[in-house]
């Protein structure tokens, strides 16, 4: 009986440590605790109330200093330019200043949504460009020059004065100039949580079965100038199956045995995976092709471009693998190429590509 | 059935085969025969394996005779079976396949689909995005069959490029916003969490902006580019929760989480605790069996059912919980939708209920009249399709169609309708709902409450026109 009751008092102790293993699982061995340098190196995100933002300043017209050299080649010397990405100044005013809401907003006709017509926390933005900018250098501006930026791009936007110092003991203030700080809205059913209240989906339908209205109209669709807009669909599309894809070189066909008989001619016609050139492989992983297409313009000339102009020099490819190493301006444009921080064995790969003509 | 037993006649070493037996009627069919060391006595083993060897030598005499004989044939001038009416070539004159030797295992140690799917690709908008580093490829929907995306075909969204990172120097921070918090902040390598309990899960993952060129007018030829931001794929990963746990997270005052990516753009998200409570979101390793995939966050990634992609965070470096939501710049200034009052929604994370007809598909040709599986996909951010809705007619008139199994909460779902075309112009959509009654609005219903600028979240019914020459075009209706 003795041992019995053993037994039983074994289950109680393990049915408690079932219980409590229920509670709170541990994992011995796995994890250790984060070091406060460790923190400090990664907790880098600002919150809209200003927590994490690091004490320093920067003026306007460092600003200025570090976006022409880091900054407009993308961006443009004014925050304006649309080449590379949407702009980030323009569209906002004076008004908006004082309302906190970008009129141009409501206005459907007005083309483009810049940063500083969205932006409605200050925290976003110096976060923005203390994570993640410059794009091809991200992290690599020092905290007061971080400041410093965000100061100039206000400036343009004519949120502070010329002679103004942006610091952690002022962004509060001027977080109440932001033209559009008044401009978000959390009301809406598509947060998957209770922070911002439940509400049912804004948009209803119903599950209409017979003579559902109205009556259908084609009101939109590609014209035929956009055919062959995304490249042959005929390439698109498997070559075998229950249907096959549209050969857009092509006008479209107007029956269906003109449209079957093209489409069982037109084979498989992916061209066979070519192997990249090598240089190629390296301008990209150098980010060379964040600025230059191989025929099209970007930031820079492309590629084909480049290697047109300087056909025939003697010392071409050292006279490349320089310019890329050293950087430079005014071959091209008022745009500056920063100087490139990879090895010159890469840089003369590059140079020597560039100088056989650029081939993809 | 009895297992066969030593009280059963020893056999002859050639009979241990399962044909033979079921042949001889010795062995029923679907009867499993135990190896030979179950039921020969040592002696007999001996004897098996010696026989076995001899076995070996004649096979490969037979094999070297055959060969010769095949070079032979090979050899002489080859006479094409004369194919009459109503013959078929391809059955008549045997292919290559059929009368040559095939290639070796182990040709590629980690395979590759057929040469001839070389037209099955992610590709890119062109004038989509200015640069290739910031931009976005699309899933080919239109070739893909089931729900499972194959992770070589998942679309790509970066902001700043894609890394592959050694996966033995990456770690994963949990933190507090303040020191209360959360009391232990920690830090995992992937030995740490690929130690930990798993769980394996389908989802859909699909970008917010996905359809978003088509908010004011068509703009892209095919599904690939109007919803090819979609994928779906087994994930394979830790619950979050547990990681929060083992730090000690404040649950009842850390209501938020950020999630943040370990890559040049370190993305940044909110989250909600009441997901992540539910046990619903990963730290992901797995995906379709494989690690992740390079461009789709090798090697982690959070995993967030229901909610849009960009908070996926991939190359995922640090999750901080906080007590208020934290305004990143991808919360702010990026996936915020513009209505027609020109406020801005916030937070919008939710992808609601959606489906696309892949087949027949905007920039396909039909190949002629009679019979089409029409066929195509449904989802639901807010849990599982409950029904789709066909339409042939431009929404007049509408036929349910069959979900195929598994119907899984927050994962693509398959859907096929029996259709036979009659070769005039037809108008085919589908509509889901969902298991919360949701119903997918057509653009008329989405633009009267949206309007047309908000870039994401277009979950319209899609309408595709099936002209009478076959092709199949993309419109929107009135």
């Amino acid at each position: 009986m003795s041992s019995c009751r053993e037994g039983f008092a074994a289950v109680l102790i393990a049915a408690a440590l079932t219980a409590g293993a229920a509670q709170a699982q541990t994992f011995p061995g796995i994890g250790r605790p984060a070091t406060a340098k460790e923190l400090s190196a990664w907790d880098i995100d600002v919150r809209p109330d200003f927590k994490g933002l690091p004490k320093g300043s920067g003026s306007v017209s460092r600003g200025q200093d570090v976006w022409e050299s880091k900054c407009a080649s993308c961006h443009g010397i004014f925050g304006e330019s649309n080449e590379v990405f949407s702009p980030v100044v323009g569209g906002t005013g004076k008004a908006d200043i004082e309302t906190g809401r970008v009129a141009r907003l409501r206005d459907e006709s007005f083309p483009q949504r810049t940063t500083m017509m969205k932006l409605s926390s200050l925290s976003s933005l110096w976060d923005y460009i203390n994570r993640a900018m410059p794009w091809n250098q991200p992290k690599s501006l020092t905290t007061d020059e971080v400041y410093a930026v965000t100061a100039f791009i206000l400036n343009l936007a004519g949120v502070v004065p010329d002679d103004f110092t942006l610091s952690d003991r002022n962004v509060a203030e001027v977080q109440k100039r932001l033209p559009n700080r008044n401009g978000m809205t959390t009301d809406h059913a598509m947060w998957p949580g209770d922070g911002f209240g439940r509400r049912a989906p804004d948009v209803r339908s119903t599950a209409c079965v017979r003579d559902c209205g109205p009556v259908p109209k084609v009101a939109s669709s590609l014209p035929d100038h956009a055919r062959n807009a995304h490249g042959n669909l005929a390439e698109q599309n498997r070559g075998v199956g229950a249907q096959r894809g549209a050969d857009t070189t092509r006008p479209a066909p107007t029956t269906l045995a003109e449209a079957a008989a093209r489409a069982t001619t037109v084979a498989s016609a992916a061209p066979a995976s070519r192997t990249e050139p090598a240089a190629l492989a390296l301008a990209k992983q150098h980010a060379c092709t964040a600025c230059h297409g191989i025929e099209n313009r970007l930031v820079g000339p492309s590629f084909v471009e480049v290697a047109r102009r300087h056909a025939g020099r003697a010392d071409l490819v050292d006279y490349l693998a320089g310019r890329i190493k050293a950087g430079g301006a005014g071959v091209w444009g008022p745009v500056p190429m920063p100087p490139q921080s990879l090895g010159d064995a890469d840089a003369r790969a590059i140079a020597q590509w560039l100088a056989a003509g650029a081939r993809p | 059935m009895t297992p066969p037993s030593r009280s059963e006649p020893i056999r002859r070493a050639g009979d241990f085969s399962l044909g033979d037996a079921v042949e001889r009627g010795t062995v029923p069919s679907g009867r499993l025969v135990k190896a030979p060391e179950h039921f020969l006595d040592p002696a007999g083993i001996r004897r098996a394996f010696d026989e076995a060897r001899h076995g070996r030598r004649d096979f490969i005499r037979r094999a070297f005779a055959a060969a010769t004989a095949g070079a032979a044939a090979a050899a002489a001038p080859t006479v094409a079976a004369a194919a009459g009416d109503g013959d078929d070539p391809a059955i008549l004159n045997l292919p290559e396949h059929t009368t040559g030797l095939g290639q070796p295992v182990v040709t590629d140690g980690y395979g590759r689909p057929s040469k001839h799917e070389a037209n099955v690709q992610r590709r890119q908008s062109p004038g989509l995005t200015q640069t290739s580093q910031a931009s976005v490829s699309f899933a080919p929907l239109q070739s893909l069959f089931g729900i499972v995306t194959p992770s070589g075909l998942h679309f790509e969204r970066h902001h700043q490029g894609w890394w592959d990172v050694d996966p033995t120097g990456h770690r994963l921070m949990i933190n507090g916003s303040d020191e209360k918090i959360v009391r232990k902040p920690m830090v995992f390598t992937m030995d740490d969490l690929m130690r930990l309990p798993s769980v394996s899960r389908f989802h859909f993952i699909e970008c917010g902006a996905n359809s978003g060129m088509e908010w004011g007018n068509v703009a892209v030829p095919t599904c690939q580019y109007t919803h090819g931001m979609l994928s779906c794929c087994e994930f394979t990963g830790v619950p979050l929760k547990i990681l929060l746990d083992m730090a000690g997270a404040d649950v009842r005052r850390g209501r938020y989480l950020l999630a943040e990516g370990a890559d040049g753009s370190s993305m940044t998200r909110t989250l909600p605790m009441e997901l992540v409570e539910r046990g619903e979101v990963l730290v992901a390793y797995g995906q379709n069996g494989e690690m992740l995939r390079p461009e789709n966050g090798y090697p982690l990634r959070l995993v967030v059912p229901g909610v849009q992609g960009v908070s996926w965070v991939k190359y995922l470096r640090r999750i901080e919980v906080g007590d208020q939501p934290y305004g990143t710049k991808d919360e702010v200034l990026h996936y915020v939708d513009l209505m027609p009052d020109g406020l801005h929604r916030q937070y919008t994370s939710i992808q609601e209920c959606k489906s696309v007809i892949t087949t027949p598909s905007g920039g396909q040709v039909l190949l002629g009249t009679g019979f089409y599986n029409l066929t195509g996909l449904a989802w639901s951010g807010r849990g599982k399709v409950r029904r789709v809705d066909v339409s042939v007619d431009g929404g007049r008139n509408w036929r349910q169609a069959r979900l195929e199994t598994p119907v899984l909460s927050k994962c693509l779902t398959r859907f096929n309708l029996d259709w036979v075309w009659d070769g005039k112009p037809a108008l085919v959509q589908s509509r889901a709902v969902d298991e919360t009654g949701y119903v997918q609005p057509t653009y008329r219903q989405l633009r009267a409450v949206r309007g047309s600028r908000s870039i994401y979240h277009n979950n319209a019914v899609q309408t595709w026109l099936v002209t009478e020459s076959g092709e199949v075009r993309n419109v929107q209706l009135s």
